[in-house]
């Protein structure tokens, strides 16, 4: 179910200068995702989705136009209030998973619970809850290089979850794992985004993960060329 | 978890290597304790000496002797409160190797002038004074040979000849023994009288070695310095007044310049240390790269990884800095036992214990501070390769 606009981008540009060379990757682009919605971004390598990514999480900033976040323009945010939105704002679920290798599993869950001001108690007892969740309590103490790819993944998901953000941007989350294993996140991913109302926005080149998606935008040379719903 | 936590993680995610730089930096800091110790003691010694005393010597060097009789003309110099006189005698005991710090003094004279560095019994310092075959012992020298008073000891000179028997042996009973009142004083040293000397020794009769003088005041150096330089100017021995601290750094020239070599030493080791745990660190947050730009879009400010990658280079630093410190200390206390009388008062003390861990912490700074920086620049979508 999907309610009032959470991000709304309007005419956004992004260049690149590389040397003497502009690369424009979006020219006015425009984009609106409700509060709940669950996006499959797909397209070719080099079509922009991963910058709109970047841009959609405030790790990157347009060179032109608006973005807004509830309501909220998050482009004009310094580098410090950028970080602060970003930590109680959005959840990040990478293709590599990319957790601390010398971190367990609760620790790397852990992680963005240091930028609250929960105590130790209340931050433990949220971790668990988080890696109950992703179904890998008994696995809270063992390290990444420990876990299969699933495993590390449904980490990483109970991390991006930990302090409750209303976005969750995920690029390829399933590119590293086989068919059923890619098929288990992608389950708890439409599962977080229909009983817990939260906003994914999934960049993938996989159809069949897309399938999972509430609609497909489809990116080609910086424009959206084809949306396509899905659920 | 806390911030310190992560720190402690990250500093010994490669063991191996975080304990070879420790090993380097403890290394570099042992060396440092103990010549620091060592230039320490000499220094101290030197600044231990009184404001307003001066040494007057013969201006070509202080191993050429003075007249006995410039001694009562400097005694008559206005400013002058006392005046004591001292001769090197080249002393040893048993075998040249031993050598003694060995002195003919006028007792009377000398325990006045340092009086306030020497504590000497009252029956020790009558007979110092009033027998003339008997010496005085430091307390390092009396400890290091058992000696007590009553006992009678043959100390020789590799300068002098005793005339009584052509040999170069005085044969001298000791009268007491001096004790340091200063942690830093010296008592590596033996007195005995300049009477004695000066009626036994073949050459060098009615002569002094140097002489050692308070003034009234040490406003007072000055004036009375040029006046005892002024009266012996164009005589066969012309003098040079100085104060005892500028005599004592004269005097410690003589070694060879040891703050020097100890800073060229030191230096070359913290060099090392730099480019090393520099290069490394640099190595090693340059591997994470991907893990902290992870941390940044977690939401970590910049300033909050900068200061843990500085932190984990200081505490690299302290780990180990404050072993090297330690273990210096240890053989600083041993070398003070075997050569105490080579190099008083020697002992880690808290100016060099100070010093040292300023040291660690710059070292700290100073190899942490570009990677910090470039974790602080750090630009997320650069690090995770997502152009």
């Amino acid at each position: 179910m999907t309610g009032q606009t959470l991000i709304h981008l309007q005419d956004v540009s992004k260049r690149f200068v590389k040397g003497k060379d502009t690369i424009t990757i979006f020219d006015h682009l425009g984009l609106t995702i409700p509060a709940g919605d669950f996006v499959a971004v797909m397209g070719p390598s080099g079509s922009g989705k991963t910058t709109l990514l970047n841009l959609l999480g405030g790790i990157d900033q347009p060179t032109e136009g608006a973005i807004t976040f509830d309501g909220a323009r998050v482009d004009t945010l310094t580098e410090g209030q950028l970080a602060r939105w970003r930590a109680h704002n959005v959840g990040f679920i990478f293709q590599f998973y990319n957790l601390m290798p010398t971190l367990s599993a609760a620790r790397n869950v852990e992680l963005p619970l240091l930028l609250t001001a929960f105590g130790r108690s209340e931050r433990k007892r949220r971790v668990e809850a988080a890696l109950s969740l992703v179904g890998l309590a008994e696995r809270a103490n063992h390290y990444p290089r420990e876990m299969s790819g699933g495993q590390q993944q449904r980490v990483a998901i109970a991390r991006a979850l930990i302090s409750d953000p209303k976005l969750l941007l995920c690029d390829e989350p399933t590119g590293d794992l086989d068919r059923s294993t890619a098929d288990e996140i992608l389950a708890m991913l439409q599962l977080l985004n229909r009983e817990m109302g939260k906003t994914i926005v999934m960049v993938t080149h996989d159809p069949e993960a897309a399938k999972y998606a509430r609609r497909t935008l489809h990116l080609d040379k910086g424009r959206f060329t084809e949306r396509e719903m899905v659920a | 978890m806390s911030d310190l936590y992560l720190l402690w993680r990250n500093l010994f995610r490669r063991k191996l290597r975080t304990f070879l730089m420790m090993l380097a930096i403890f290394v570099a800091f042992v060396i440092y304790g103990v010549l620091g110790s060592i230039h320490y003691a000499f220094q101290h010694g030197v600044d231990q000496a009184a404001d307003n005393r001066l040494v007057v010597t013969n201006k070509i060097t202080f191993i050429q002797p003075l007249p006995f009789a410039y001694v009562s003309k400097v005694a008559a110099v206005k400013g002058v409160k006392t005046v004591t006189y001292s001769s090197w005698f080249g002393g040893y005991y048993q075998d040249a190797r031993n050598q003694i710090g060995t002195f003919a003094v006028d007792p009377e004279s000398y325990m006045e002038v340092f009086r306030d560095t020497l504590r000497i019994d009252p029956a020790a310092r009558d007979t110092f004074i009033h027998d003339r075959t008997t010496m005085l012992v430091g307390e390092a020298i009396a400890t290091k040979y058992g000696w007590k008073p009553g006992d009678r000891i043959p100390i020789n000179s590799n300068i002098f000849t005793n005339k009584a028997d052509g040999s170069h042996t005085w044969e001298l009973t000791v009268a007491g023994i001096a004790y340091p009142k200063t942690d830093s004083a010296n008592t590596s040293f033996i007195l005995f009288q300049h009477e004695n000397f000066n009626e036994s020794k073949t050459f060098g009769k009615d002569t002094v070695g140097w002489m050692t003088l308070e003034t009234d005041s040490a406003d007072l150096n000055d004036k009375v310095a040029t006046a005892i330089d002024d009266m012996f100017a164009n005589s066969t021995a012309e003098t040079n007044t100085q104060s005892e601290k500028a005599f004592g750094k004269a005097f410690l020239a003589q070694l060879g310049n040891i703050a020097l070599i100890i800073t060229l030493v030191v230096g070359a080791a913290f060099a090392t240390i730099l480019m090393i745990v520099g290069n490394t660190m640099v190595m090693a947050v340059r591997e994470r790269t991907k893990e902290i730009a992870v941390l940044k879009t977690l939401g970590f400010p910049s300033w909050r990884i900068w200061r843990q990658v500085l932190g984990e280079s200081l505490l690299l630093s302290l780990l180990g800095g404050v072993p090297g410190l330690v273990l210096a200390g240890l053989l600083v206390t041993v070398l003070a036992k075997s050569a105490s009388s080579a190099i008083p008062g020697l002992a880690l003390t808290m100016p060099v214990m100070g010093l040292g861990l300023g040291f660690m912490v710059l070292l700290g700074l100073i190899t942490g501070f570009l990677p910090a920086w470039t974790a602080l620049r750090l630009n997320i979508v650069t690090a995770l390769g997502r152009l």
